[in-house]
């Protein structure tokens, strides 16, 4: 193998860091009600944990982890749950996005709070599947294994 | 080139540490953003239509749920313009 690998000191640390760093992710993404947080910031914060792999491991491992593929479904998953929310609002008879309208709950504004909490996984999907795919979009090509070996 | 960027970013960097000496202090009760009228409104209102304790999140998820939209769409978009501009094709 001529591929240049990082050091076991760096990879290790990486590897036990990355689960941890979803982890503090997906909190962003559902503390966002209640405190600093929110979509965006989550979905950056697991977009990074994911690049920080592909820039440790290399693109191609990376690629193991989210695919091209994934990658444009995710993006347009999160947009969709979006749209989808308000929709459903003006199905139950309110405007777009109108949360208080949906009838799930006696308690219209704890409706409005999961609806809130939905829209912004919403967010977070769209956010870190596009972080990925800007990064791997512009990530140099790894050379192929048989002509490293030639 | 290096010694002009410096000197741009010391320039820049002076002016806004300049303006921001304008700014209204934190929590500064005659701030034009308190002032506003809409700021109490949401500070008082915000918790019982939107069910959430965070404003931000009230205003940017619930109040302008729309604009919020409109960015992620921006964000997608982008995403996929790149994505059909730079992405290698395996042939």
């Amino acid at each position: 193998m001529s591929r240049i690998q990082e050091s076991v000191i760096i990879r290790t640390v990486v590897r036990i860091m990355v689960p941890f760093i979803q982890l503090f992710a997906l909190y962003v993404i559902m503390h966002g009600a209640s405190g600093p947080g929110g979509g965006f910031q989550g979905g950056v914060i697991f977009g990074a944990a994911i690049i920080l792999y592909a820039m440790i491991f290399g693109i191609s491992e990376g690629k193991k982890k989210m695919s091209d593929a994934l990658d444009k479904i995710l993006a347009s998953t999160g947009l969709t749950i979006y749209a989808g929310t308000g929709l459903a609002c003006i199905l139950f008879g309110g405007m777009f996005l109108q949360y208080d309208a949906v009838p799930l709950l006696p308690d219209p504004a704890v409706v409005s709070k999961y609806l809130i909490d939905l829209v912004e996984i919403g967010i977070g999907i769209t956010v870190l599947a596009v972080m990925i795919s800007l990064f791997f979009d512009v990530s140099p090509p790894e050379p192929e294994p048989e002509e490293a070996e030639e | 080139m290096k010694t002009l960027a410096l000197f741009v970013v010391v320039i820049t960097g002076a002016m806004l540490i300049y303006a921001g000496q304008d700014l209204p202090a934190f929590g500064d009760i005659n701030s034009p953003s308190y002032q506003a009228p809409m700021t109490q409104y949401f500070i008082e209102n915000s918790l019982e239509e939107s069910g959430v304790t965070n404003i931000v999140t009230a205003l940017l998820a619930n109040y302008r749920s729309y604009d919020t939209l409109g960015e992620t769409a921006v964000i997608f978009t982008a995403g996929m313009a790149v994505m059909l501009l730079l992405r290698r094709r395996e042939t």
